[in-house]
Formats: C-alpha cells, structure tokens, sequence
C-alpha cells in the first residue's frame, strides 16, 4: 500500500496533538501532587484524634478544629439545601422552560453572577441579612455560599440537560408523559452525573471560601450547630492561623487545609455514588 | 435497577437531608441554655493571639461565660460596633471624631496592650542588627534612597559592610491599623513625607511591592533577597526574621523590646488626653522605641442588656489586671500602671441604663 | 377528559402551559419564578452597588474610569490601573489554562483507559477544593521563589527586549498572579469539559473514523460538536478568575499602577475591595471601593458579551450540533 505524504503529515500531527493531551494532563496532576505533597508535608504531624476533636485553643496550647468540621458541614448543608434546589431549576428554565430573548437575559445576567467576587456577595449578604438581625449567624452564612454556587450550578445544568439527545424527550413524550414528567423523569436523571459534576464543583468552591463568612458566619471557639448564631468554618479557622506569626498555628493551618480536602473528596465520592450511570 | 428502586434511593437521601437540616435549626433555641451569657467583639488582628489567650483564660474561671473574638482588622471591629452586631469592638487607632459622633451611642476607649512596629528586613551577609535613623526609614519608603550601601545608612552601621545591592520595599497593601502607626511616625518625623504620602491606614505608597497582612509582609520579607518591610514585633521574632534599631526623639538607637516599647507608653502617660485616644509614636524617653502603639477595646459607654455589660466590664477588669500576665510570652508590651490607673477609671465608668456596672 | 370540558375551564391552564397540563402549568410557573427570582437577586444587588457608590460617581464622574492614581488619604481615586489589572491577570489565566484544561479534558475522554481516567478526573477537581488562602500560602514559599530563581531571569535573557519581561525580578506581580490564577481556574474548565465531551454521541466519532480520520482528527470533530459547552465552561472559569480575591492578591504585589511588564506588580479589583473594605473609613472611600465593585460587575458584562458573540460566530456555521441519534 502506498503511503501518501499527507498521510504520513496527518499521523505525525495526531501522535504529535495526542502526545501534547497526555503531557497537559502529567502536568497538571504533578501541580497538584506538588501542592497536595507541600500541604501534607506541612501539617500532617498536627493530625490526631484531639486535633479532630477538639476546640481552638491559645498559641502554645495545642488545642484543634473540631468545633470548624461540625461548622463547615452545617454550612455546607445549609448553603446545598438553598443553592442546589435553586441552581437546578434555573438550569431547568434556561434549558426546558424559557424561551427566546428574555430566556438569553436570564441567562447572561446568571453568567454574570459568577464574576462576583466572593467577599461583595459577603458584603450583600452582610447588608441584607445581619445588619437587621444586628447579629451574625450560620444561616446568613449559609445564604452567602448559596449565592455562590447557584450561577455554577445552574450553567452546568443547563449545558448538561441541552446535551441530552432530543430522541429521549420526543420518545418519551410520544408515549405521552406531560412535560414535567419527561423532564423530571426523563432528562433530569439522563443529565445526572453531569449535573453531579456542577454540585461538586460549587460545593468543591464554596467549601474553599473565607470572605463572604467572615462577614455572616463570623466565626467561634463554640461547638455550635445553631442557625441563629455565629459559627466556626475550616476556612475561616485556616485563614486566622495563617495569617498569624506563630509556627504552632500554620502548621495547624496546613493540617486543617487537609482536613477540609479529605471532607470534600468524601462528599464528591458520595455524590458520584448516588448519581452513577447503571447502564 | 427499576425507576421505583432508584427514586426511593433518592427520597431517602433527600429525607435525612432534610431531617438534618431540621434537627440544626432546632437545636438553634436550646443550645445556650440556662445562665449562659454569650459575647461577641471583632476587630484588630494584631492583639488577636494574645485575646485568645485572655477569652480562654478568663473562660476557665467563669465557665458560663461565653466570650467570641473575630479578627476581622480594626476598620472592621469600629464598623460592627458602630451597627451593633457585636458587644465590642477592637482597634489599633483610635476611633476618629466623625465616627464617634455618628456612632449611635457613647463610646469609651480602653487601652488593653502596647504593640511595636519594627523594621525588619533580609540581608543573608549581614549578621548584627542594622541601626536605622527615622529620616532614613523615611527616604527609603520615599524612594530617594535606593541602595543598601547608600552612605546614609552607612553613616549609622559604622563597621558593617553592605552590599551595593536595589533595596526593594515591601509595605502593606491592606488596609491596617499597622500601617497606620508606621505613617503616623513617618509623618512626624519627615515633613517631605506628611506633606507627600500622610497618615492613614490606607496611604499611597511611592515605591515598592504590596503585601497582604503582617504575615504577607515576613513572607515576603524572609522570602526575597534584599527586602525591607516593616511589621508587629511578634511576627518578625517568630519568623526569626532580623529586627533594627531605631533611632528615638532622644537620640538613642533603641531595639524593640518589651521593655521599651511599654517605656514609650510610660513617657506619655502624662500627657495623654481624658478620652484616652493618643499616638505615642516618637514618644520621648531616652529608652522609649519611638514605633510603638496602643491598642484599644471599644465598647459602648451605656450597655443595653445590663448581664452583658457586667460581665463585658468585669472582663475588661479582669484583661487589664490579670491577664497583662500573658502579654510578654507572647511578645506583647503589657500596660505601664499609671495607663492601667486610667484605664480602670474608663471601665468604672461603663453603665447600663445609666447605673455603673462595677462598683469600684 | 372531552374536548368540551376540556375548553370550558382550562383556558387559564392554556395561558400558562401550551399543553394544558396542571402538572405543566405549576412546573413552568415554579421554574419562571425561580429565574425571576436570581435575576431579581442580581438586580438587587446591582441597585445596592448602584446607591453605594453615588457619592463617588458624583463626586468623579467618568473620571473615575480614566483616573489612575489611588490616594485614600488625598481623596483621589481613579479605577483604571484595577480595571487594567483584572482583565490582565484573567487574560493571562485563561490563555495559559484553557489548551492546557482542554488537552487534560481531552486526554482523560478520549485517550485514557477508564480506570486512569475516573482517579485522574478526581485528583483534578480536587484542586477545586484547594481554599484561596492556601494556594496563597503556597505561592508565597514556593511558586514565587520558583518564579524568581528559575523562570523569570531565563525569560528576562531571552524575551527581555520586549516590553512584556523587563523590570525588577522580585518573584510577585502580574506573571505569579496570572500563574496562580490559571492553576484555579483549571479544574473548572476540564472538569465541564470533560462532561461536554462525553456527552457528544459516540456516533459522531465513529462517522469520523469511519471516513479514515485519524485519532487527532476525530477529536477536533468532537471539539467542534461540543464547542457551545466548552465556551459555557471557560465563561465559568472567566468568572472564577475575575472575582478571585485571598490567592491573588497574595502574589500580585498590589501596586495600583499601570506597566507593561509582567514582571511589575499589578492589583485587581477585587483584591483592593479585598484589602481595604474593612478599613475604609470615610464615605468617599467607601462609596469608591463599591463603585469599583460595580465597574467589576460591568468589566464581566462585556467581556461575557464578547464570549457570546464569539461562539456565536463559530458554531454559525456549523448547524445542527450533534443533537441526534
């Protein structure tokens, strides 16, 4: 068989692209593996039960984060419980229900949501939430995070339902299910993992984020699980011990940024559990 | 997998969802309880270590005492105390007259523990502290001094050589009641520089690299060749970073230690106003470090709810008298006594509906 | 249900549903007020901002937008070097992350074997979770030192007669900002990318193949399938490297000034309000930060806008995208 010399071009060039795919990948998971590694290195000797467990305590004391797990989670849950809900219908309007020019307004007015930096959307949440209550609390703290995720999660869901092939919704609505029905029960679950990837994304973000709770959630040495009062936030907790002089309470920074991924990591292997293809 | 199995899946993780959230909320009323009395201060992030210190302490003796401190920068604590969404506030300066008078109620001012500014800077040749006099300090963040081996900084290290090496300048790019301090000693003691730059927590920087926070500022410093940056006492001496002598009013090249810097507070106490709001920056003294400040907790003359404001001004007793105690280990300057005899009167004078909380 | 009764009591059903359904009529109501909802959200805040930074628009005017000095102290205010820096280091963020997000999104569906790809996929989002503060941390003790010892001086050598790598070789500024930046912003764009191109129908890349399409080949044909989805995920990362504030401004320098080098400190707006909202005392001040704020709100409009019409213009021509099968 005769090789022609485009041919061979064409070869070269898709060794070449393929090649340069698995090199961008090397590099990123060696970024990664090197800040994870510097992380670890950093603060895996303040890890113990007490550590986990316990409250902060005063430089020299020892002292831990448990009291900022329990707060972060509660956070977490409240900031999904508001933002995911909220985040999937918007993506289901943008996708299924709106239509035309004012379907495109909501759509870049979302896309412009995300630009926000963290700390005004704190800053809103502050004006609109504590000054009236005249306290802080998880809730407004809450109220911020969910802010933030909704413009994620509803762009990855509308991008992720609008993937779904057409045939599934014409079949199911020749078999005459209502529009609901072929969404709620038809696309939506077709989208799933998709849409799992948006929630984890901005849950992955907002577990990640300091400014918008220090000025809702504030912060405390109390194990607290109430909405109505101020509570404590591996981030908030991690950015007090990094910005402080003390050794002591970096490497306990170091340890509770390890802390905070291993929680994530959990919650992404759970969701994309509950949300996998069985087919 | 049936569609009826899948969606019963998906009822019960949405249910315990659901029923964790409940069981937070409710657990909202009941979780103080009984005698508890909660506070809540936010503010300055210099004193913060040494406040936790304090709130721990103080909470082992009084157990039903909840006090919470937030270091959220001075501006922060004088704004949330001034929207009363928390019982004190913490600052490095002073409160200025406009935020006093649109504040909704009197505030008082009470001097909890001193701080020093120091210069510190990284040179790997040099072992010995350099010695700096104020108009150098001032001409090398002014930018007319660009080089480490300048013949002014020679003039005052007789015996060190210094390399021929760009000085790059690092300065705090946040707004910070440490910056504050440092222009406001910078003001007083180069004309070119108040005239130029001025006092504030904020100034316009006419050279050299931003940093964010104390700890931005000994990153950079301990990690770039040649810097010099100006930062809390504690901070330089944790991170081993080198710490220069300063030249005071009375001559003297003093170094920043505990000793000097409650000298400075000392010399002033004389002098010092009612209201107890002053700079003591180029404080006389001949062993005062002329870079030294007060820091303040701010709290509302008249307190609403009479338990907290007991409890609010028995700590305050407590932090001014006991717990100076803490201050030197962790590179604190705690209060001279003839400030913590005036910051006793400021604290007796805290009332609730008019009657005094303390009977002194 | 007869087609008489059917028209007697439903026609308010017909308004809002065009089947008629209850169910459908509830569901598109709940979903329209949702939207409402955000949209009103962002409006609110807009106002907010609006009202907040009155003093200052009065006080500056457009003036604002060309002013480049940045004096608190003086009462002086000018936002163009913040505007010069967000849309720098975002720039800067986007072009070094997107080949690479699109080369791992690539590799991770189309190259790898399942079970490299599922942990490889994790261990890249997992960088998502990485709090801004820490990858400030980081870039202080290592990406900056990195920078300074063994990047930037090469660069200097070589590209130094542009005007792009000259100046002071301090390890911070525009380059470490835009470096950090790119690494945040990665995980965001390939992890939906990754989503978009999965979704693509396995029979468009077997159509490829079958006309004697090479590997590299069949994978643009994907690219260009999926390429609406693709400018969804870098419009998100876009927006995550315009309001990134703590890692920034860790590593930026925070010099308000405009320069050409990317040597030379930058500061982005969201790393002033960041750094002096809590301190700013004094309407002026206050009412300035905020209209930055809105100026952000602005800056991510346009550039949006300016996404949109891109895509726009590339998926024009293609038609229907892979919709079928």
């Amino acid at each position: 068989m005769a090789y022609r010399s485009s041919d061979r071009i064409r070869r070269a060039t898709s060794a070449v692209m393929t090649s340069l795919t698995a090199l961008c990948t090397l590099l990123a998971v060696s970024a990664l593996l090197i800040i994870l590694f510097y992380i670890a290195w950093q603060g895996i000797d303040s890890i113990s039960i007490r550590f986990l467990t316990d409250t902060p305590k005063p430089v020299g004391e020892g002292g831990g984060i448990g009291n900022a797990i329990l707060g972060s989670l509660v956070l977490l849950l409240v900031s999904s419980a508001i933002g995911l809900p909220l985040g999937i219908c918007v993506g289901i309007y943008l996708s299924e229900v709106g239509s035309g020019r004012f379907a495109g307004a909501v759509r870049f007015i979302v896309d412009t949501l995300t630009g926000i930096p963290s700390i005004v959307t704190g800053v809103f949440v502050y004006a609109i939430l504590v000054v009236p209550m005249k306290h802080f609390s998880a809730l407004a703290g809450g109220v911020a995070l969910a802010l933030i995720m909704i413009p994620i999660v509803a762009r990855t869901t509308e991008e992720m339902l609008k993937l779904v092939p057409h045939s599934l919704r014409e079949g199911a609505l020749a078999l005459g299910a209502p529009q609901w029905r072929v969404t709620m029960g038809v696309v939506l679950p077709a989208a799933a993992p998709g849409i799992a990837t948006g929630a984890m994304l901005a849950i992955a973000r907002v577990s990640g984020e300091t400014a918008p709770l220090l000025f809702t959630a504030f912060g405390s040495r109390f194990f607290s699980t109430s909405l109505n009062e101020p509570i404590a936030s591996l981030t908030v907790q991690i950015y007090n011990y990094a910005i402080s002089a003390y050794d002591e309470w970096h490497a306990q920074a170091w340890a509770a940024t390890l802390v905070l991924m291993t929680l994530v990591l959990g919650i992404n292997i759970m969701v994309r559990f509950v949300t996998r293809k069985r087919f | 997998m049936s569609v009826s199995k899948r969606s019963f899946q998906l009822v019960a993780c949405l249910s315990v969802f659901v029923f964790l959230l409940i069981g937070i909320a409710c657990n909202g009323g009941g979780g103080g309880g009984g005698s508890t009395v909660s506070l809540h201060g936010a503010g300055a992030t210099f004193p913060n270590p040494l406040y936790q210190k304090w709130l721990s302490e103080h909470g082992k003796l009084h157990p039903n005492v909840r006090i919470d401190y937030q270091s959220i920068g001075s501006g922060g604590g004088v704004k949330q105390l001034k929207e009363q969404t928390v019982d004190f506030g913490a600052s490095d300066s002073p409160m200025k007259d406009e935020d006093l008078k649109s504040a909704p109620g009197e505030i008082v001012h009470v001097p909890t523990v001193l701080g020093a500014v120091v210069m510190t800077y990284n040179l790997a040749e040099i072992k010995q502290p350099l010695r700096f006099s104020p108009e150098v300090i001032a001409d090398v963040y002014l930018g007319k001094i660009k080089k480490w081996n300048d013949a002014k900084i020679t003039a005052d290290n007789p015996g060190v050589t210094l390399p021929a090496t760009d000085i790059t300048v690092v300065y705090r790019s946040d707004g910070s009641g440490t910056s504050a301090v440092f222009t406001d000693y910078l003001s007083k003691v180069s004309a070119e520089w108040k005239e130029k730059v001025g006092t504030g927590t904020s100034p316009r920087w006419p050279i050299g690299l931003g940093a964010k926070g104390n700890e931005g500022v000994t990153g950079q410093v301990k990690n770039t060749p040649n810097t010099i940056g100006y930062t809390e006492l504690a901070y330089a001496v944790q991170n081993k970073l080198p710490v220069s002598l300063v030249k005071n009013a009375a001559g003297n090249f003093v170094e920043p230690t505990i000793d000097s810097v409650t000298a400075a507070a000392a010399a002033s106490a004389a002098t010092i106003p009612d209201d107890l709001r002053v700079s003591i920056t180029n404080a006389q003294g001949a062993q005062a470090y002329p870079i030294s400040s007060f820091t303040y907790i701010i709290v509302y003359k008249d307190q609403k709810d009479a338990a907290k404001g007991k409890v609010l001004a028995d700590f305050l007793w407590w932090a001014i008298h006991d717990g100076e105690s803490f201050a030197k280990d962790l590179q604190y300057a705690p209060l001279p006594a003839e400030i913590v005899k005036k910051a006793e009167a400021k604290i007796n004078s805290i009332t609730a509906g008019g009657t005094p909380l303390r009977q002194s | 249900m007869s087609a008489a009764t059917h028209n007697q009591f439903s026609s308010w059903r017909r308004v809002l549903s065009p089947t008629g359904n209850t169910g459908d009529a509830v569901y598109r109501v709940l979903m329209l007020s949702i939207a409402l909802l955000m949209v009103g959200i962002v409006v609110t805040m807009v106002v907010a901002l609006a009202t907040e930074s009155m003093p200052s628009i009065r006080q500056f005017g457009f003036s604002f937008l060309r002013g480049r000095t940045w004096d608190p102290i003086r009462g002086e205010f000018g936002a163009l070097p913040f505007v010069y820096g967000t849309v720098a280091s975002s720039l800067i963020a986007l072009l070094i992350s997107v080949p690479f997000s699109l080369g791992i999104a690539i590799f991770l569906v189309e190259q790898a074997p399942y079970y490299i790809a599922r942990p490889i996929g994790f261990l890249v989002e997992l960088l998502a979770a990485i709090p801004s503060v820490v990858y400030g941390l980081w870039g202080i003790f290592v990406l900056a030192p990195f920078l300074r010892e063994y990047v930037q001086p090469p660069l200097a050598r070589v590209l130094g007669w542009t005007p792009l790598f000259r100046g002071q070789i301090t390890g911070f500024g525009l380059l470490t900002g835009g470096i950090i930046l790119a690494i945040m912003v990665t995980p965001i764009i390939s992890a939906v990318v990754r989503d978009v191109l999965t979704a693509v129908p396995s029979s468009q890349r077997e159509a490829a193949l079958a006309l004697g399409a090479t590997k590299w080949e069949m994978i643009r044909v994907v690219l260009v399938n999926g390429a609406p989805g693709i400018a969804g995920a870098v419009i998100l990362g876009l927006g995550r490297a315009l309001g990134e504030t703590m890692a920034v401004t860790m590593l930026i320098g925070n010099r308000p000034e405009i320069s050409a080098s990317l040597f030379d400190p930058s500061y982005t707006i969201a790393s002033a309000i960041a750094n002096e909202f809590t301190e700013a005392t004094g309407d002026l001040y206050l009412s300035a930060l905020v209209e930055l704020g809105l100026i952000l709100f602005l800056v991510t409009f346009i550039v949006n806008g300016i996404a949109r019409l891109l895509v726009w213009n590339v998926t024009r021509g293609t038609g229907g995208v892979g919709r079928a099968a």
